[in-house]
């Protein structure tokens, strides 16, 4: 599903530059539930930057559902980023004014879906993570841990083939970021293909595989066995 | 391409955007609100003005020279400096008839006559007409009729005379027309009455007579007051008069240098003085109005653009989401024109009811100086199409301003 091949990238930091990623190779398949483990300056975020079509590598291969991502516009980039992916952030980004189901709209709207099909499917999504209640509130409203399922809905209001999630729950009390990790389970165990940053070890545990950087290698790559959340819930 | 003006969700995500920053909108709005405010108001009271000058002159032929005799500067064949001139029927006749450019020449003879009715009575301006002075000094004549030609070739016994000298020789709502009034001790018909004009062009006129009998009554024989020349519209009156003046020296025996000999009142050249004034009244603004409209419209630009380094996150969400570079170009551009639009409405309107007041508080009556205080609707057109212009223009500053973070960047967490 997605294939990573000695990808290189540096940031100009005044004259000099900072080599942020020195060769990465991975390779995830449909289905997997992957951890992108790394104290703060290991390059997880740029590596998830890179595959959400957000940044562009210097050097390497990316190759995502069988398609070479390689010198891309703007306008492609954004085609890409609205079919393959779905984003989840640390601070949720939801879209203040707008109401949650607005909101989880809103990449239905970009992929140029009719209005009647855009009501229906975010209040689909609204309804899977259980916020269907909720729909015309708006996010100064909701609870972090309502927020970041808000942010899941409208991740995958596209049906995306990957979700990634930037510390998705990095701004969340433990007790909600296990059900938020439940659900990503949940996502998983349907058969969506997740990757997390994360440099919390509990929420690493509970994905099938952890990919640990360091100073832009990947030092470990290890299946694990997965740690259930709802147990905790 | 634009098809996505006729679509609901385009508006929709406008008009949320806006609605949901309120202050932001109305704050941008105000400078071109003021703009418009300014250019409608400012455009309107000087069509007011130049509307109650078109009505003070609009009863003159204004491509009209006024000629009279005064008396000599300088000696000259013969003939003492100082000497007395005046004109004649027979000047009147040559100029007509030799300077070129000329539609007609009115001769006419004015004096002051004490007019007695009954009891009432009174001092007025009587002066001896043809009828083609209609032509050049329109008569509003409320009843009856002016001097016809009827009446000059048998010197006829008949007055038109003003509305003032009814107030005072008649009485409240009494029929003037056919009633006789004395003039210098001689039975007079009434068979006009005419509407006392705001503006005076030459002595004052409150009772025409034909001209033939203002000669018989007087005795002047040849003599005229003074005459009235009217150009043809494509010749320059002050050539016209140039001429005409040299050849009433001509004729009259005065030396051609003397400035003194003939008095005179040029309409034609003070009427394109005023023009001349109006116009750069009205250039002046224009140039005040858009300068203004620009101003506020840049100040749309500005808040826009700092709206845009606050809305970055929105952005790099709305560009992680699928957003293409196009669609946010497109909606900020958009949002930039609805905002000019319906601050443009707004300042429409405002300026509508500044005018509404300028025409309330000095456009009443026939004295207003402000008469019908109007914007047309073209300019109001050319203002809007400015106005969406300029919206554009300005909105895709803040637009590719926005679109040159890269959606990693808005993103990024602080």
């Amino acid at each position: 599903m997605l294939t990573i091949k000695k990808l290189h990238k540096s940031y100009p930091i005044g004259d000099r530059s900072l080599h942020v990623l020195k060769g990465i190779d991975l390779s995830v398949d449909e289905g997997e539930m992957v951890a992108i483990m790394g104290s703060s300056g290991s390059g997880k975020s740029t590596l998830l930057n890179i595959i959400g079509m957000l940044d562009e590598a210097d050097e390497g291969e990316y190759i995502l559902d069988g398609v070479t991502i390689k010198n891309l516009t703007e306008k492609k980039a954004a085609i890409y980023r609205n079919k393959f992916l779905g984003f989840i952030f640390q601070s949720f980004n939801l879209i203040n004014y707008k109401t949650a189901q607005e909101n989880v709209t809103l990449p239905l709207y970009y992929q140029g879906l009719k209005r009647k099909e855009r009501q229906e499917k975010s209040l689909f999504h609204l309804e899977k993570v259980g916020l269907r209640d909720w729909a015309d509130h708006h996010p100064s409203e909701l609870s972090g841990g309502q927020k970041q399922r808000v942010a899941i809905a409208r991740a995958l209001a596209a049906n995306p083939k990957l979700l990634l999630a930037d510390e998705p729950t990095g701004a969340l009390d433990t007790k909600t970021s296990y059900e938020i990790m439940a659900f990503l389970q949940q996502l998983n165990d349907e058969g969506k293909t997740l990757l997390i940053v994360t440099h919390e070890e509990d929420i690493a545990n509970m994905c099938k595989r952890i990919v640990r950087l360091k100073d832009g290698v990947i030092m470990e790559d290890v299946k694990v066995d997965q740690v259930r959340a709802e147990q905790y819930v | 391409m634009f098809k996505f003006l006729f679509e609901r969700d385009t508006w929709q995500e406008v008009f949320d955007s806006l609605n949901k920053n309120k202050l932001r909108s109305i704050l941008t709005m105000v400078g071109v609100w003021w703009g418009i405010l300014l250019l409608i108001a400012l455009l309107g009271s000087a069509r007011g003005l130049e509307n109650s000058f078109n009505r003070l002159f609009g009863s003159f032929a204004t491509n009209s020279v006024f000629i009279w005799g005064q008396s000599t500067s300088k000696p000259f064949k013969g003939f003492q400096e100082g000497k007395r001139v005046r004109l004649s029927l027979t000047d009147a006749k040559k100029v007509e008839e030799n300077i070129e450019g000329i539609e007609f020449v009115i001769p006419r003879n004015q004096n002051q006559g004490l007019v007695v009715r009954g009891e009432l009575s009174g001092t007025f301006g009587i002066n001896g007409d043809y009828p083609l002075l209609d032509k050049v000094q329109k008569v509003n004549l409320m009843h009856g009729r002016f001097i016809n030609q009827n009446d000059i070739d048998n010197r006829k016994k008949v007055a038109v005379i003003s509305e003032s000298i009814y107030k005072q020789v008649f009485e409240k709502d009494e029929e003037a027309i056919g009633e006789l009034i004395q003039i210098n001790g001689m039975n007079f018909m009434v068979v006009g009455l005419f509407e006392d004009s705001n503006i005076n062009m030459g002595p004052r006129t409150e009772i025409h007579i034909p001209f033939t009998t203002f000669q018989q009554i007087y005795n002047q024989g040849d003599q005229i007051g003074w005459m009235m020349i009217t150009g043809k519209p494509e010749y320059d009156i002050r050539q016209i008069e140039e001429d005409s003046k040299l050849m009433l020296k001509n004729l009259n025996k005065i030396h051609p240098q003397d400035k003194r000999a003939f008095g005179s009142f040029n309409l034609g050249s003070e009427f394109a003085k005023m023009t001349g004034f109006l116009t750069g009244m009205q250039f002046l603004t224009w140039f005040v109005g858009i300068a203004t409209l620009i101003a506020g419209v840049f100040a749309i630009g500005n808040i826009l653009l700092i709206t845009v380094k606050e809305r970055t996150k929105e952005i790099g969400v709305r560009r992680a989401l699928g957003a293409t570079p196009f669609e946010i170009k497109r909606q900020i551009v958009v949002e930039a024109v609805t905002l000019t639009l319906i601050a443009g409405f707004f300042g429409i309107i405002s300026g509508g009811w500044i005018l509404i007041a300028l025409d309330s508080a000095f456009g009443q009556g026939p004295d207003a100086t402000i008469v019908n205080a109007s914007v047309s609707i073209a300019v109001v057109f050319v203002a809007i199409i400015i106005l969406v212009i300029l919206g554009t223009l300005i909105g895709l500053i803040p637009a590719f301003k926005a679109t040159s973070i890269k959606p990693i960047e808005a993103l990024r967490e602080e």
